[in-house]
């Protein structure tokens, strides 16, 4: 056979174990058997051992009463309801957490990312440190620390830090007044819709004039102005239909109005400054990304540094920073999890509890992993789109 | 505007033209302007009120020895927690007379990985497969005894920052040949063997490390033949090495999409097989492309080690959240959290300016 290669000799077939079509279909069979009969073992043996422990399979227990508290519900509940009902609710508290913790990081990360590109030596520093410590020490080492060693050393209630006479800060939480809307609010909420209408109107008109004749229009403040302007005339209008709950502080608690509980604030602060940290980095690295050209042209335009920040160097930023910001919210989600350690009533949590009490393993982890691959999928579906929207602005 | 262009390029300095007097550079640095002024005072005074009662509780008023907290102050911070118990932090639970076991293996490594600094050494890369191989049964037998009138220690007593190491070196030891099979595998002109790496990656990674580890600590019992246990330990091990193959399969696989068409062309053009292609030309180049993601995916691996504290393991976090609940020093969780975190820190830091190092080396030739 090697000798006949050398020569230009006809084509002739191949032996058929020596085609890349059979070998490559002869690899996938292998592989899927191999991954199948795996598969077919593992099966085999959970039925057994599930067998054996006397344990029901089926989705039935999600109706059963769950007979456990949880202690942040953002719908009804209590211990009557059912197993499928607490996995809402705690599936509510993950999405709340990750949606404060992602707007907060998100703040937190832009704050840190330009301040540590400023010109201002301290400030820069100062930024440098909180991102190369938060950086490198665990999450799950944070979120103790905030809950263990910060909230858990705020006082007691009876010496809580307060506010004026309506905030109290405690080892209990954090207490605020609770809004009661009253009749008519309904058109503070109107007038709040017809103002976003207006705004998104308003700026649209302004770019087309903008485009059209040169002259730019204050939209920021505009906007501002109707946004908070309109519905607080309705407000005024419709006789302040809005009154507040306010906390008391009594000998050993405090009753009345909204609470915020240690748990749910150490989750959103060691969150967003953990996350905070990455985006920070993500920030300056896509500010960096600009090249040097694009700021001299700014100043040369007569932009001052905030102009030329705002009007050239973010909207270009954006596009790099995006993506990277887009793991990032997932990993902030995903970590949200983490409320295991501190007794946050998260998904993953009440899952946990769930699985304790019923013991259906396989289910409850059916249902955690399918309810987290959905949420990243859905995020990063939703980032993927405002990428490419923002991406079009490419000419 | 000069803090945009640092850390650009370093070769091209700017001709030296001017220097600075301390004032000149306050100035230029702190108060160019009235807002730069503002936030400077303003920033100083956060810093005056928040880092001088720190260093005041940290190392003024602290107490560095003793053997409960009652030999410390009221008012300052209680390091005498950690070094009466340092051994514990380091070590867990193993018995204090076997320590040295845990030493000796580490120097071992220490001691093989010699011959990879060595400029003149030619087989580098067998020697390291080796390595790979190799080491980690002779430090197991180090680590758990029973043999060589080595007395045995269980898994359940080991403990603390060698813990950590233990579980982070396995996780990335096991990552990196997986996830190289994972990309390659996500690259494949198979379906069926894309389609399987796909869905192995994308599952892994859309669900948090908990899961896995909650699966791994739950399931993996339930998956094996009755009567037949799995030590706990090796259930988190299995857990963080799956997690971490899936993170360097993406980032292997950023590497291998670098590489230029051409690459694969000439490699088939010189009759190398698929393993041969990726073994000598393709796979060389790409990881040493992808260095610092890879370096990175290790912090990751280093710092979500702590995650294994949720499974009921004391590793270092695990260990100082242990040794609080001790009644000597109960309370004192300021102190130990502050320790493991400093320990994790000083790990991740070191990788992470290495990572910067490598980058710059790696990118030298791309800038003239």
């Amino acid at each position: 056979m090697a000798s006949a290669s050398h020569r230009p000799a006809p084509p002739r077939a191949t032996a058929f174990w020596r085609d890349p079509r059979v070998r490559a279909l002869f690899a996938q069979a292998l592989v899927l058997g191999l991954v199948l009969l795996g598969a077919a073992y593992l099966v085999r043996n959970t039925l057994l051992n599930l067998e054996r422990l006397g344990v029901s399979s089926g989705f039935g227990f999600l109706n059963t009463t769950a007979g456990f508290d949880i202690s942040q519900t953002l719908i009804a509940y209590d211990r009557t309801y059912s197993y499928g009902r607490a996995f809402i609710v705690g599936l509510l508290n993950t999405f709340y957490v990750a949606a404060v913790g992602i707007l907060l990081a998100t703040v937190i990360g832009f704050v840190m990312g330009i301040a540590r590109l400023s010109s201002n030596w301290l400030v820069a520093k100062v930024a440098a440190a909180y991102i190369e410590i938060v950086r490198n020490v665990p999450l799950l080492l944070q979120l103790i620390m905030w809950y263990v060693v910060v909230l858990g050393g705020l006082p007691a209630p009876r010496n809580s830090l307060a506010l004026g006479e309506s905030v109290f800060l405690n080892v209990r939480g954090l207490f605020i007044p609770r809004p009661q809307f009253e009749e008519g609010f309904g058109w503070v909420v109107a007038a709040f819709l017809a103002s976003v209408v207006a705004v998104v109107v308003l700026a649209r008109w302004a770019r087309r004039r903008f485009e059209a004749t040169g002259q730019p229009f204050p939209v920021f403040w505009t906007s501002l102005g109707v946004l908070f302007g309109l519905p607080a005339l309705a407000f005024l209008l419709a006789g302040q239909p809005l009154s507040f709950e306010y906390p008391v502080l009594g000998r050993f608690r405090i009753t009345g109005g909204m609470v915020m509980l240690p748990e749910f604030m150490a989750m959103v602060l060691g969150l967003s400054v953990y996350t905070g940290a990455f985006i920070a980095e993500i920030v300056r690295g896509g500010i960096l990304a600009i090249s040097k050209g694009q700021w001299e042209a700014a100043y040369a335009l007569g932009l001052s540094r905030g102009q030329a920040l705002r009007l050239i160097i973010v909207p270009q930023a954006l596009r790099v920073i995006i993506p990277p910001q887009t793991s990032q919210y997932l990993n902030l989600t995903k970590n949200s999890s983490l409320g295991v350690a501190i007794g946050y009533p998260d998904f993953f949590n009440v899952a946990g509890t769930i699985n304790n009490q019923t013991g259906q393993a396989v289910e409850v982890i059916a249902i955690t992993m399918a309810v987290y691959l959905t949420l990243s999928l859905l995020i990063s579906a939703f980032m993927n789109w405002y990428n490419a929207r923002m991406a079009l602005v490419e000419r | 505007m000069a803090v945009a262009e640092r850390g650009r390029s370093p070769a091209l300095l700017p001709p030296v033209s001017e220097r600075l007097g301390p004032l000149a550079w306050l100035k230029r640095n702190l108060f160019s302007t009235w807002y730069n002024s503002l936030l400077t005072i303003l920033v100083g005074y956060l810093l005056y009120v928040v880092l001088v009662p720190f260093f005041e509780w940290a190392i003024l008023n602290a107490t560095f020895f003793g053997d409960s907290k009652e030999a410390c102050d009221f008012d300052g911070a209680c390091w005498a927690l950690i070094t009466s118990r340092l051994g514990q932090y380091l070590y867990g639970l193993y018995p204090v007379a076997e320590r040295w076991r845990v030493n000796a293996a580490f120097l071992l490594l220490i001691l093989a990985m010699v011959p990879l600094f060595l400029p003149r050494f030619r087989h580098r890369l067998l020697y390291a497969c080796g390595l790979v191989f190799l080491y980690p049964p002779v430090a197991y037998l180090f680590f758990a005894g029973g043999v060589f009138g080595l007395p045995f220690v269980e898994t359940a007593q080991w403990g603390g920052l060698f813990l950590t190491l233990v579980i982070a070196g396995v996780g990335i030891t096991a990552s990196l040949p997986i996830g190289v099979l994972l990309a390659l595998g996500r690259r494949s002109e198979m379906p069926v063997i894309r389609a399987l790496c796909v869905v192995f990656i994308e599952v892994i990674r859309g669900v948090p490390l908990v899961t896995i580890l909650f699966m791994a600590s739950v399931m993996l019992p339930l998956f094996l033949p009755p009567g037949v246990t799995i030590d706990k330990l090796l259930r988190a091990l299995i857990g963080v090495a799956l997690f971490a193959s899936a993170y360097m399969a993406e980032v292997v696989r950023g590497g291998l999409q670098g590489i230029p068409k051409g690459q694969y062309e000439a490699a088939m053009a010189l009759g190398l097989g698929y393993w041969q292609m990726m073994g000598y030309v393709v796979l060389p180049q790409a990881l040493r492309m992808v260095i610092p993601g890879i370096v990175n995916t290790f912090i990751g691996l280093f710092k979500d080690t702590a995650l294994v504290t949720i499974i009921g393991l004391y590793d270092l976090l695990g260990m100082s959240r242990f040794i609080i609940q001790d009644p000597k020093w109960l309370g004192l969780a300021a102190e130990s959290y502050l320790f493991a975190g400093f320990g994790f820190w000083v790990f991740c830091f070191a990788m992470s300016r290495y990572s910067m190092y490598v980058e710059k080396v790696l990118s030298a030739g791309e800038r003239r």
